[in-house]
């Protein structure tokens, strides 16, 4: 293994986007960072721009609006990226299946490389997805 | 053999190596300060270190609406500077002998050239978030300077010289700065000028990851914003040295003052990561009133004292 990829493992930066879900995963996100589960220890943060991230947290199902900024924003990132699925909406739509806007799940669309189920999912279910995401490198 | 010498102080030690190791171990100490402020665990120690290796390693994006060459030349510019800066306030410090007339002014002058160059690199850059953050951080940079300034001429007119050696020399002499009461009124106006310059939490208004989602090095990625990262953890470093030399008598490597040295040092820095810790990002137009206002007053007040000898 590569020192490069050595070094990813231990500081993966994520870039979160919400693609139409109903932001209770993202709370569920925040809560990763808070004391209790407290993520920095395995060098995992919160970026604000794209071209600072190595892992792409989608939540939401895609909707007709958020799909050119979606794949948009796949492109704008600085490769090797990690794409990861988030919620029961991120996985396969969940209960907006059926909504008018909704033009399908995230990996439709683009590659994705995890998917962490659940409505929301649960902060350990987040972390033990990503340690899944990371054994892939 | 004296160019030789030269290169290997700017390169090696005390320059760009030793500094880089020291500023990325320094940024670490930020990281876990705040982190059991926060009561959370924080990072492990190699943390910094991983992050750069990391990032050299990822893909460096021109943006398509970008000048190239501005856009990856401002970094290594700001890299260089304060990597010159660290070199001086080093060489001065372990030998006081290697100091020249007017090195303080030429500290001052090469510490600017980084925010500078961030200023440089985010015009270039053609992101309109990233161009807000430079005239931001052009705006912090005029506040800032006036009463950096006046604090550090307060040391210099009770030492009665510009050079870095004297002002090490004199406190070793008569009693450090901070023993006087113009020395610890200038001392807090240099600490809060050195959190905007390094733009820490009150001051952190060109990068303001809330608004402008990183500011100045929004569109920087891989080794780029390795470049812009070291940068900063060196000003990091460069910073609290030079506030140490300028009140607190200086570091020096021989006996046990190697110790008091580096408790010096270490709490100047969590002095700054308490204030980062403690305190709300203001606005740029609260950020200017602050620094021409009461700053500058406090800053001709420690001048006005150090005239009547206090």
């Amino acid at each position: 293994m590569s020192l490069a990829l050595k070094a990813l493992k231990k500081s993966p930066w994520v870039f979160h986007v919400n693609t139409g879900a109903c932001n209770n995963c993202d709370i569920e996100i925040l809560d990763c960072l808070t004391p209790r589960f407290d993520v920095e220890r395995f060098g995992i943060v919160l970026v604000g721009s794209i071209r600072h991230a190595d892992v792409l947290l989608i939540s939401g199902p895609v909707t007709k609006i958020c799909l050119p900024r979606l794949k948009r924003l796949y492109e704008q990132a600085p490769k090797p990226i990690k794409v990861i699925a988030f919620g029961a909406c991120g996985c396969m739509c969940g209960i907006f299946r059926d909504g008018y806007n909704v033009v399908g799940p995230v990996d439709k669309y683009i590659r994705v490389d995890a998917y962490i189920p659940g409505c929301p999912p649960k902060p350990e279910t987040i972390i033990s997805g990503v340690v899944k995401v990371l054994g892939t490198l | 053999m004296r160019i030789a010498e030269y290169l290997f102080n700017y390169l090696v030690f005390p320059g760009f190596v030793f500094s880089a190791v020291v500023g990325l171990l320094t940024t670490w100490v930020d990281r876990k300060v705040t982190a059991r402020v926060q009561y959370r665990v924080g990072p492990p120690w190699f943390q910094p270190f991983a992050d750069m290796v990391k990032l050299l390693g990822k893909e460096t994006i021109v943006p398509a609406g970008a000048k190239k060459t501005g856009f990856l030349v401002a970094p290594i510019v700001g890299l260089a500077a304060a990597t010159l800066a660290s070199m001086i306030l080093w060489l001065v410090n372990l030998n006081p002998e290697m100091s020249f007339i007017g090195d303080s002014i030429v500290v001052i002058y090469i510490l600017t050239i980084p925010a500078i160059s961030m200023i440089l690199g985010a015009a270039a850059s053609g992101n309109p978030l990233g161009i807000l953050g430079a005239s931001r951080e052009m705006k912090l940079l005029f506040a800032y300077e006036l009463p950096l300034v006046i604090a550090v001429l307060t040391t210099v007119y009770k030492v009665g010289s510009f050079s870095l050696g004297a002002i090490i020399q004199h406190q070793a002499q008569e009693g450090i700065m901070l023993g006087s009461v113009s020395g610890v009124i200038s001392f807090i106006v240099i600490i809060l000028c050195a959190q905007a310059k390094l733009t820490f939490v009150p001051f952190d208004i060109p990068e303001a990851e809330t608004e402008l989602a990183g500011g100045s090095h929004i569109e920087y990625s891989g080794s780029a914003l390795a470049v812009v990262k070291l940068t900063m953890a060196l000003m990091f470093f460069v910073m609290p040295i030079f506030i140490v030399t300028m009140f607190w008598g200086g570091i020096s490597f021989s006996g046990w003052s190697i110790l008091t040295s580096i408790l010096k040092y270490v709490a100047v820095v969590v002095i700054m990561v308490l204030i980062k810790n403690t305190n709300p990002r203001v606005r740029i137009d609260q950020a200017i009133r602050f620094f021409w206002g009461p700053m500058f007053v406090l800053s001709v007040i420690a001048m006005i004292l150090a005239v009547l000898g206090y």
